[in-house]
Order: C-alpha cells, then sequence, then structure tokens
C-alpha cells in the first residue's frame, strides 16, 4: 500500500473509521456518560489493548495464547506494587506491628519487603516493568516453544497452564501477593489521588491517548512487510521458512509486542479500578479476551476495540439484570462467533456494510474511488457507527 | 524438605500420599483417556470435556437417589448401572455435539478450542441451574467403605482402590479397542493418512464422530468414578481440565501409555510434595516442572515417531 500524506489518510476509508473511533472515545461518550460508566468504559478499554495484541498474534500470525491474562496481570500486579508501595508509608501504616510494609504482608506475620518489591519503590522501574516484564516472560516462553516449532493447539494448552500456574501461585503466597483478594486499597499515583471524578477521568483520558498509540503501532506492524509476513506464515509457514524467513524470530515478536500491549492494559486497568486480583488473570479471564478480539474480528484492530467494548458492556449488563443468563449468552457467542461468523463484526461490516458504502460512495463522488480503492480491499476491514459516505466525513451526531 | 523425619516414617509417607495420588492418577487417566483419543485422533482439543466428567457424576448422583427411593435391595449394585447409563448419556451428547458442531471445524482446531469453551461455560451454567450451586456427593454402598490395613501405619481405602480399578479397566479396554478391533485400525488408518485411509473405503467422519463419542463416554465413566472419591459441583470439572490437557500433552499425544505414564507422574509429583509443602505450592511446582519439561520436548515423553 502506497503511504498516503497525513491529511489524505484521513479522509481515507481507513483513516475515517479512525476518525469515528476517535470521536466516539473521545467526543460522544464522555458526553453522554457520567462519570461513574464513563470509568466502565475505561475498564473496558483497558481490556481492548490485549484485544488488539491478540488480533496480532492470533488473527494476523495464528498463534493463540490462551495466557494473555498472564502478561495483563503482570502489568497490573507492577502498577499494584508500586501504588501499594506509596499507600504504605511508615506514616500510614503506624498501627500495624511493622510499619512501612503492605497490610496484607503484616497480617500474614512478614516482617520485612520481600526482596522484589524493593525495585517497584522506583516509578521508572515501575514503568519499565509494566512492558518489560511482560515482555520478558513472552520472550522466554516464545523462545522456548517457537524455536522448537511448537505451536496451535499445544501452544494454546501451555499458555493457558502458566496461565494457571501464575494464578495458583499468587493465591498461594498470600504474604508476598495479597492472596486471593489480590492488591488493595490503592489510593495515590505520586502523591495524586486516582480515586476522585476528576482523576478518574483523566485516567480514561489517558488510557485513551495510550489505546491509539497502539493501535499505531500495530496499524504500522500490519501495513508493512512485517505485517505481510506474519499473515503469510499463518497461511503457509513452511513457504515462508523456506523462502528465508526466521519465521520463529516473527512470532516471537508479535507475541512479545501482544504481551506488552496487555502489560500496559493492565498497568491502566489497575489505575482505573484501584486494585488488581487474580481473578483478572487467571485462566476464564484470559479465554474471555479472546472473544473479545473474536468478536470484533480477528484480523481487524480497530474491531478488537469495538469487541472489548461490547463483550463488555453486555457482561455489565447482564450481571446487573439476569446474572444466571450471562453464561450463556458468552457460551452462545464463543459457539456463534466460531461457527457463524467467524471474522466476527469488522467480517459483518465488510460483507454488508461495505458494499452499500460503496454503490453511494460510487454515485455521489467517483473521482474518491481511486483514492479509497487501495484501502478498500485490503483484507481487513474496520467498523465504523457513524461513518457518513455522502459528505465524506464522520459525524457523531449520525450514530 | 525431609529434615525431622526418619527414614521409616518417610516411607510411609511416601506410601500413603503415594496411595492418595493414585485416586488423582485413576481420575487423570480416566479423564485423559477420553481427551487423548479425541485429541489423538482429531486433533481436537474438547475444552468442555470436563463438563462431560461432572455429567456422568451427575448421572451417578441420579442413579443412586433413584436406587435409594425405588429399588433399596439393589443398592450395592447401583453403581454399575449409574456408570453403564453416564457412559451412554455423554457418548450421545458427544455425538450430537460433533454432528452440531465440531465436525464443522476439523480445519480449524484452534477455533474449536474456543467453541467447546463455549459449551462449556453453557454446561456448567445448565447444572447450575439444574443441581444448584452447591456440591453434591453420593452415598457409598456398603461394601465400598472401609479400607484394607496393609501395615499399620498405612491404610488403603476400599473406594479408592475401586476407582483405580475402573481407571485401569477402562485403560486395558481401550488399548484393545484401538489395537485389537476393527475399529481400531480403522482409527488409526485415519490417524495416520486421513486420505488414503478414505480411499481405501473408511467412512472418516463417521470414525470421527465414533470417536468422539467414545471419548465423550469414558469422560462419562470417569465423572461416575469421580463420584466415589469427591463430591460433585457444577465447576468441578473445570479444577481438573488443565491437568488433564497436561497429562495428554506431557505422555505425547498419541501414545495411550505416555499418557498413563504422565498421568501417573504427575499425580505422584503432586501428591508427595502436597504433604511437605502447601497444597497450591505442590501444584505451582508440578506444573512448572511439566511446562519446563515441555518446553524443551515439546512431542511429549513417548511420541510416536511419524514423518510429517
Amino acid at each position: 500500500m502506497k503511504s498516503l500524506s497525513p491529511l489524505k489518510w484521513f479522509a481515507s476509508r481507513e483513516g475515517l473509521y479512525y476518525l469515528a473511533l476517535v470521536l466516539l472515545l473521545v467526543a460522544v461518550l464522555p458526553l453522554v456518560l457520567g462519570p461513574f460508566r464513563l470509568n466502565m468504559v475505561g475498564k473496558y478499554l483497558t481490556y481492548a489493548f490485549v484485544a488488539i495484541g491478540l488480533v496480532m498474534c492470533w488473527g494476523k500470525a495464528g498463534i493463540l495464547s490462551l495466557g494473555q491474562g498472564v502478561f495483563f496481570g503482570l502489568g497490573g500486579y507492577s502498577m499494584a506494587m508500586f501504588l501499594k508501595l506509596e499507600a504504605s508509608s511508615p506514616e500510614a501504616t503506624a498501627i500495624q506491628s511493622t510499619p512501612g510494609i503492605p497490610d496484607f504482608m503484616d497480617w500474614n506475620q512478614r516482617t520485612e519487603l520481600p526482596w522484589f518489591w524493593e525495585p517497584f519503590n522506583s516509578f521508572s522501574f515501575t514503568v519499565i516493568a509494566i512492558v518489560g516484564v511482560p515482555v520478558l516472560l513472552a520472550f522466554i516462553i516464545g523462545f522456548a516453544m517457537f524455536t522448537r516449532r511448537v505451536g496451535g493447539v499445544y501452544f494454546a494448552i501451555i499458555t493457558q497452564a502458566i496461565a494457571a500456574i501464575l494464578t495458583i501461585l499468587i493465591i498461594g503466597q498470600q504474604g508476598y501477593t495479597g492472596g486471593v483478594n489480590g492488591i488493595t486499597d490503592l489510593q495515590t499515583l505520586m502523591g495524586w489521588d486516582i480515586r476522585s471524578d476528576a482523576s478518574k477521568n483523566t485516567l480514561y483520558f489517558v488510557t485513551v491517548g495510550l489505546l491509539f498509540l497502539c493501535l499505531f503501532v500495530a496499524r504500522m506492524v500490519q501495513n508493512r512487510k512485517l505485517g505481510r509476513i506474519l499473515v503469510a506464515m499463518n497461511a503457509q509457514e513452511t513457504r515462508v521458512r523456506f523462502s528465508g524467513y526466521d519465521v520463529a524470530a516473527f512470532k516471537i515478536f508479535v507475541f512479545c509486542l501482544a504481551a506488552a500491549f496487555a502489560g500496559i492494559g493492565g498497568a491502566m486497568f489497575t489505575l482505573i479500578v484501584g486494585f488488581m486480583s487474580p481473578s483478572f488473570i487467571g485462566i476464564v479471564a484470559s479465554i474471555e479476551m479472546v472473544i473479545f478480539c473474536a468478536l470484533g474480528g480477528r484480523l481487524s484492530i480497530l474491531g478488537a476495540v469495538y469487541g472489548a467494548l461490547l463483550v463488555n458492556a453486555a457482561k455489565s449488563g447482564f450481571s446487573e439484570t439476569f446474572p444466571e443468563l450471562w453464561p450463556f449468552a458468552m457460551g452462545a457467542l464463543f459457539i456463534g462467533v466460531v461457527l457463524a461468523f467467524p471474522n466476527g463484526l469488522a467480517g459483518l461490516y465488510q460483507n454488508y456494510v461495505m458494499p452499500l458504502e460503496d454503490r453511494l460512495f460510487k454515485r455521489s463522488k467517483p473521482e474518491l474511488k481511486t483514492a479509497a480503492e487501495p484501502v478498500a480491499t485490503r483484507p481487513s476491514a474496520e467498523k465504523a457507527d457513524n461513518y457518513d459516505p455522502m459528505t465524506n466525513t464522520c459525524s457523531p451526531e449520525k450514530s | 524438605m525431609f529434615d525431622g523425619y526418619t527414614s521409616s516414617e518417610l516411607m510411609s509417607i511416601f506410601a500413603m500420599q503415594g496411595f492418595a495420588g493414585l485416586s488423582l492418577f485413576s481420575v487423570f487417566v480416566l479423564m485423559a483417556l477420553g481427551l487423548a483419543i479425541i485429541f489423538g485422533q482429531m486433533g481436537v482439543i474438547n475444552m468442555a470435556h470436563g463438563e462431560f466428567m461432572i455429567l456422568g457424576a451427575y448421572t451417578t448422583y441420579l442413579t443412586s437417589g433413584f436406587f435409594q427411593l425405588y429399588l433399596p435391595g439393589l443398592f450395592g449394585g447401583y453403581f454399575f448401572v449409574a456408570m453403564i447409563l453416564a457412559f451412554l448419556i455423554c457418548s450421545a451428547l458427544g455425538a450430537l455435539v460433533e454432528w452440531l458442531m465440531i465436525r464443522h471445524l476439523y480445519h480449524r482446531p484452534l477455533d474449536t478450542l474456543l467453541a467447546t469453551w463455549g459449551l462449556s461455560l453453557i454446561m456448567q451454567q445448565a447444572y447450575r441451574s439444574i443441581f444448584g450451586a452447591r456440591e453434591v456427593g453420593v452415598d457409598l454402598p456398603e461394601w465400598m467403605m472401609g479400607a484394607f490395613s496393609v501395615t499399620d501405619l498405612v491404610e488403603l481405602p476400599i473406594n479408592g482402590l475401586f476407582v483405580m480399578i475402573i481407571a485401569l479397566s477402562t485403560a486395558v479396554a481401550v488399548y484393545l479397542l484401538m489395537y485389537r478391533s476393527g475399529y481400531g485400525k480403522k482409527v488409526r488408518a485415519v490417524v495416520q493418512n486421513r486420505p488414503m485411509a478414505e480411499a481405501v473405503g473408511v467412512n472418516s467422519a463417521g470414525i470421527d464422530r465414533a470417536t468422539f463419542a467414545l471419548g465423550s463416554g469414558i469422560a462419562g465413566i470417569a465423572g461416575a468414578a469421580f463420584t466415589m472419591i469427591g463430591s460433585t459441583g457444577p465447576s468441578s470439572g473445570q479444577a481438573y481440565i488443565v491437568d488433564t490437557f497436561l497429562v495428554v500433552v506431557f505422555g505425547g499425544a498419541q501414545s495411550l501409555i505416555g499418557t498413563i505414564v504422565s498421568a501417573f507422574g504427575i499425580s505422584q509429583a503432586q501428591s508427595t510434595m502436597e504433604f511437605f509443602l502447601s497444597g497450591s505450592m505442590a501444584k505451582v511446582l508440578t506444573l512448572l516442572v511439566v511446562v519446563g519439561i515441555l518446553m524443551l520436548r515439546p512431542e511429549g515423553l513417548m511420541a510416536l515417531k511419524v514423518r510429517r
């Protein structure tokens, strides 16, 4: 694909889809929703990071990881450990038998901070750890597995086992990790109260910003040769290997990329929700992350964002009204997405809405067709609710 | 971790924990057998396998209730009826699931994982709606209670022994079916070369369905056996599923002996370590070792050497 100048890109079809998402997240939702709901949308968006990673890793490169919760959790726990240490200053914890350590350690009769907690006193270390720890683990797993040409179902099962291991470890080592309750009662980030409405609002916009950063990186990867090789690897691995590419290296790269996205999402999750617990990272949570990606469309990074939003919104909606029906709906969603529309919402959009757009498009402004054509025939389809082909702009009121 | 125990005490501990591990081993073997023949045959992992097992367990629970109410005289034998019922019900459901869902997904094994996970969510919630969230247990018949005393330190409960006998006889039956019967010959032909098997007249789609039904039926037997040593809740199946996957993968996908050896190794390691460490750490260590070995030797313990 030829690269367009930024302005032209925003007028292209793909650019408009991105613009629509920007408008939705930055303008429509903050204006329509109250602070509580907006905070929930922020929480859903942190899962979109994982879903984007899964699009790259599973949709494009064909590596299904059922352990993305691990990386989400490592990022989240890194952030939570930093916040917890800040909340456990000797003054704030003076009533404990050992002041200055997190409260759950005191309850578990620990008298000093474990060594691996020490570095989390530093904010810069924490920021590095949020991305670095998940990437390091992903690299180790990926290196061990992909250089031995393990893939497919085996890889899925082993990543699932790793999710199980981490959850059991965290729950079992209560004195070090907070156990099943997780790390709770987080208050400030470098002296800035994360619990007030104003700061939650700020955190929402930070999340949106980071999300677009990740979308940008993912889009860059998918549109370069690198992305093409990933897709080719998925379709014909042997042929790519025989063409001289180091297949394992590409797989490790994309797995680490997905882990990095998940780590960032996890850290933002901790900030937005205010605690971190093993229930967000276990086997069940990890598989749910796959459905966000599958519903949105496993080939579409924008679809992943919508998938994460929709599934989580539906989950909250069901849990508020008919909690016992939610597992049925979730199960049906898994089966339905896989059997009936494997390319998710993005695939449906591409098949049914895009031809409609094309017709309107051609009738009104035929000269634009040439500019939009290369984008329109790309294999991945993006979804926009409020795209208006008549004026070739996005108007939030339309949606 | 062995400090403070005399050698004879250690021997007894190993014997007792080893036997406790054997109950776990029996459940692993029964669950893994069903999973392994499905995985070996079709490369498909059935995430709902644990829920099939629980279906067998609930079948046993209902049968025992039925016998208590209407046939109290025959209560001692209800388990055998329950086991057959569990096998039939689970294999019928398995065949149905294969027909509705799995057969459309053979060329997409990863999608099968997700679809069967969806199925497992639905089945779990159905159990919760029907039987309630609380765990249920069955009353053991008279003859299954009590224990053998081997030495004065080592006692072997009869229900555990019985479950182990079921596990081993099921394993032998599966072995005979796979290696000494016409059906087994067809299965192996399809595994080795599907197009060629079809070319010589093997109905590979029928074999697939039969194998899936058989695997699900064995899960039903596993569930029936499971009620003898533990109580059943809607999500009991999920507690075992990851371990079972690892047992299958660790043993080598197409090797029945490998499956049994790895079930033995994993269950023994776990239960022996449980005595010295906390339960969760024993599990973490076992799983870590298994995952570590799988990373170094991804084909599992006993891989079938085939050219790909």
